[in-house]
């Protein structure tokens, strides 16, 4: 069931920043400033901690949605083992992208 | 609290149809189908933008308008626009089919989706085809560099 929770909010939660991260990228067709100026908010510290989250809700909605393509079209029984590689797949994406982003953003 | 929830496997309110096109079952499929197109087109955009060189930091006018003046991420990125507002959008009418439990309230909301969606997808296709990497009379630092070569 917290597989099913978890892929319904980190859902809601990319689809509302879909919304915005298209309006703002539609500022390239504005100006160079104005899309530069709202994508410096993107590179501040408090929004760098925000793309870890967002990322993170992106690679569990990923992996999981794999899960559940898996279940339907391959074997059911093997769901609660898929929803452990899912989290230790999540686990190693993480590692690898958290360290190197933070550096990014708290190195500039 | 008497507006509960009905039951699992109760009865539909209303009969099924039982001829025509079957939407539900297409759009099922098609969450399954766009969400493995997804998986690599949004890793990859994530790779590109956040982890190849100084990431998140690296972002500007400059870095975006240098990709999108390649047919390649136009098409790439125009990819990602349809399938993810579509499967985003088709996500949310879900949502909304489960947890608003009247019938305006649910018309409301899955028309504001649909509004935001057909937006979003109208405008970011005419952004993708149709903006100038090398505006005229822009300071040419924020431009990219394959610009001082018109």
């Amino acid at each position: 069931m917290w597989s099913w929770v978890l892929h319904r909010i980190t859902g809601v939660a990319i689809f509302f920043f879909l919304l915005v991260h298209i309006l703002d990228t539609a500022l390239v067709r504005v100006s160079p400033e104005a899309y530069n100026a709202v994508i410096s908010q993107y590179q501040t510290p408090i929004m760098g901690l925000g793309e870890v989250a967002l990322v993170g809700a992106i690679v569990f909605h990923a992996f999981n949605g794999l899960r559940i393509i898996a279940i339907d079209f391959w074997n059911a029984k093997y769901q609660r083992v898929l929803f452990y590689v899912v989290i230790g797949l999540w686990v190693v994406t993480m590692l690898a992208f958290v360290p190197r982003h933070l550096i990014n953003v708290f190195s500039h | 609290m008497t507006s509960a929830l009905a039951a699992p496997r109760s009865p539909y309110a209303r009969a099924p149809r039982k001829n025509g096109v079957n939407w539900e079952k297409w759009g099922w499929l098609y969450m399954r189908v766009s969400g493995i197109v997804l998986v690599v087109l949004i890793f990859g955009h994530l790779f590109v933008n956040l982890m190849v060189g100084e990431g998140v930091s690296a972002l500007n006018f400059a870095f975006v308008s240098g990709k999108l003046a390649n047919p390649f991420w136009q098409w790439w990125d125009v990819a990602m626009l349809w399938l993810a507002l579509i499967h985003g959008g088709n996500g949310m009418r879900t949502l909304v089919n489960d947890y608003a439990t009247t019938r305006v309230a649910r018309g409301i909301l899955k028309s504001a989706i649909l509004a935001a969606v057909v937006i979003l997808i109208v405008l970011g296709t005419l952004v993708v085809f149709t903006f100038d990497a090398c505006p005229a009379g822009q300071p040419a630092d924020l431009l990219p560099t394959f610009c001082q070569a018109l």
